[in-house]
């Protein structure tokens, strides 16, 4: 199946102002149609940033210095910025983690959603309120005649995030990327989004990129995962894959993180019983180690992991890490 | 309604306030009107003196001349001015307008012309427009408004004489009325170039700062995904959010404006209650002088529940807005 959307060795860097600095150093992902792709690691190691890039909404002194974004076989990082305001929040839209401050406090709902209808189909401010409304029906919000002249002040966090999940759905786009859509709500609402995000997703065949720490909402939601860590993919498969064999020491220690979550072979692992945790923190930007990123933190680094630049290992047919350790046998067996 | 019937409560309670303050301080201040007249007249006898007294009843307890006063404010006798003669109502009244023209106007352009220079220099927080703002500002706001006044008088009324030098209309009068429109205009500009000029000062710097505190916004990025122009996110999203401190210091600052229309009515000549308020004071005309405080108190209590309606219309937040009945029959309750 041809991917969507392709992200190929992206780097983006940020300007401190003594220098440029990486933040992301060769990130590659794909998304398929009608297929999640979840995206984890810790604060920090970037995931943000590839989501921002991809949208062409990096920060200041933030910019793409490398690699190539391909959409529907267009590369975002050669298109005008006329074109790519034509594909935001049409062909590839955004939700965004907070959904109290992400939508503006003084304009209604309604405004709010029928606006990127206005823009992106050319339709009337009737119709695009009859589609507003039934995106609001869609993401199941109670009562929507209400709601679409409510301010955001007015609604709860939950029926904000469906709000926003609204105006990114309403244009059909091919490709949604959620960041962490969920971490501002409590559990019962989180299950809800994640819900209404799936089955949303098996009406449009949309593509959805689903920015996470929660590695349960991975299990549930993603068909394929990509693991993040400073800036780096070191590890990436379809779900099986990593929850059930994880190859990379740093995928394996942000599932020993998380109770109750290896999949296959790994449940059985003797091993990973237990709660673990990764002892210390993700390096600052301009302090990552020259070699291995994750060596200062790995149980298993070797002076070769200290000095020399891991190799991507393919473990298994789409499934590989960026990774010294792991041995490749496993993927001509 | 309730709201504006207790704002409506307040507002008389402080003017009461206002009245009697202003009332005792006028009493403590050196000097006495019949003093002032018998020193203009060149002198009376002791018998002219205490006789004057006792027809402007100033012979009578302060606490009395406190009561007797307030008793005809309510009846709308404002007193009689000791030096021009008229009733002060009367001469109040024939001075408002021009006062009003001018404060209103001053404001009108200071808030616009500042406003657009904040968000320019908002959008371009490096760039030159940016820095000449923040110059123009401190000029703008370290220069006294008399020197301003001055300096525009004999730049444009004397070096190059494009406007008149005071006065609010040709002393030969006006054929037509739009002669008389325009002539009134003409006069206006220097007066209300001046008194605008630190209050263009104060809404750029603030405007600017609060644009670029709005642009920085989650929900402006919200609006950037949407594929918005650059145009739509600023004048579409970002202004009414960056507009709320804006409309907020338009209200604390009405009395200084009036402050600084007293100083602007005197260099200019400018026939308003600003220099009808200098010349009283000079001539200890105290009826004149607590007419004006008072119809001062009331201007800027007016434009304060002013600001306070365009708070709500501008925030949702703010305010009780009244929810539109937009539910059709059936819908849920
Ligand atoms: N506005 C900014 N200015 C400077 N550095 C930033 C800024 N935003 C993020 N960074 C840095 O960029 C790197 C990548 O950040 P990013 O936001 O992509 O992380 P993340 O994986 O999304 O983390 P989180 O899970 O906390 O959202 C981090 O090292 C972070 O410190
Ligand atoms: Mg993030």
């Amino acid at each position: 199946m041809q991917p969507i959307l392709e992200i190929k060795n992206l780097q983006v860097g940020v300007d401190t102002g003594k220098s440029v600095q990486s933040v992301l150093d060769g990130v590659s992902l794909q998304l398929f149609p009608g297929k999640t792709l979840g995206v984890v690691g810790e604060s920090g190691c970037g995931k943000s940033m590839t989501a921002l890039a991809t949208m062409g909404l990096l920060p200041d002194r933030f910019s793409v210095t490398g690699g190539s974004i391909i959409l529907a076989g267009e590369d975002l990082l050669a298109a005008k910025p006329s074109r790519l305001r034509q594909l935001r929040g049409n062909a590839l839209s955004m939700i965004f983690q907070e959904p109290m401050t992400a939508l503006n406090p003084v304009l209604t709902v309604e405004r709010q959603i029928t606006e990127v209808i206005e823009l992106h189909q050319k339709k009337s401010s009737a119709e695009a309120r009859e589609i507003a409304l039934e995106m609001l029906r869609a993401v199941q919000i109670p009562g929507p005649e209400e709601r679409l002249i409510a301010y955001p002040h007015e609604l709860s966090g939950g029926m904000r995030q469906r709000v926003m999940i609204a105006i990114a759905l309403a244009c059909r786009p091919k490709v949604i990327i959620a960041d962490e859509p969920t971490t501002a709500l409590d559990v019962t609402v989180q299950a809800q989004i994640f819900r209404l995000l799936r089955d949303l997703q098996m009406q449009t065949e949309t593509a959805i990129m689903l920015i996470t720490h929660d590695l349960g909402a991975v299990a549930e939601m993603a068909d394929d995962v990509a693991v993040l860590y400073a800036g780096k993919c070191v590890e990436s498969g379809t779900v099986e894959a990593i929850l059930g064999a994880p190859a990379h020491p740093y995928t394996r220690g942000l599932m020993s993180c998380t109770p109750r979550l290896r999949l296959g072979a790994a449940a059985n692992d003797p091993q990973a019983e237990g709660l673990g945790e990764i002892p210390g923190m993700v390096p600052p930007l301009g302090r990552f180690p020259k070699a291995c990123r994750f060596a200062p933190r790995c149980a298993l680094a070797d002076a070769r992991c200290h000095a020399e630049q891991p190799p991507l290992v393919d473990t298994a047919p789409g499934h590989s890490a960026l990774c010294w350790k792991t041995s490749p046998e496993k993927a001509v067996a | 309604m309730p709201r504006l019937v207790k704002k409506l409560a307040s507002a008389i309670g402080l003017l009461l306030a206002v009245v009697v303050l202003n009332f005792l301080l006028i009493q403590l201040a050196p000097g006495d009107p019949v003093s002032v007249i018998v020193g203009e007249m060149g002198g009376a006898s002791e018998d002219l003196i205490a006789q004057m007294r006792a027809e402007y009843g100033l012979d009578k307890p302060v606490w009395l001349q406190l009561l007797i006063y307030i008793g005809k404010i309510c009846t709308g006798d404002f007193g009689f001015s000791y030096y021009f003669k008229q009733p002060v109502l009367d001469l109040i009244l024939q001075r408002l307008p021009a006062t009003i023209l001018l404060v209103i106007t001053a404001l009108i352009t200071a808030v616009i012309l500042g406003t657009l220079m904040g968000i320019f220099s908002a959008r371009k927080p490096k760039g030159v427009l940016s820095h000449f703002v923040t110059i123009f500002s401190l000029v703008g706001y370290a220069a006294p408004v008399f020197w301003t006044g001055l300096m525009l008088l004999i730049v444009f009324a004397s070096i190059f004489p494009i406007f008149p030098v005071s006065g609010m209309m040709n002393v030969r009068g006006n054929a037509t009325w739009y002669g008389a429109v325009f002539d009134v205009l003409h006069h206006l500009v220097l007066p209300a170039v001046t008194l605008a000029s630190i209050y263009v000062a104060t809404y750029s710097r603030l405007s600017r700062a609060s644009m670029l505190d709005v642009l920085g916004s989650d929900y402006i990025r919200t609006a950037r995904a949407k594929g918005l122009s650059e145009r739509r996110v600023v004048f579409g999203h970002a202004l009414r959010n960056g507009l709320i401190p804006v409309v907020t210091m338009i209200g604390l600052q009405f009395g200084q404006l009036f402050a600084g229309a007293v100083l602007v009515e005197t260099v200019f000549n400018w026939p308003g209650l600003g220099r009808l308020a200098y010349e009283s004071i000079l001539r200890r005309d105290y009826p004149t002088l607590l007419g004006i405080l008072f119809f001062s108190a009331i201007l800027v209590m007016v434009a304060n529940i002013l600001t306070d309606l365009a708070y709500g219309k501008i925030d949702p937040r703010i305010g009780g807005r009244r929810r539109k009945k937009a539910r059709p029959a059936g819908a849920r309750p």
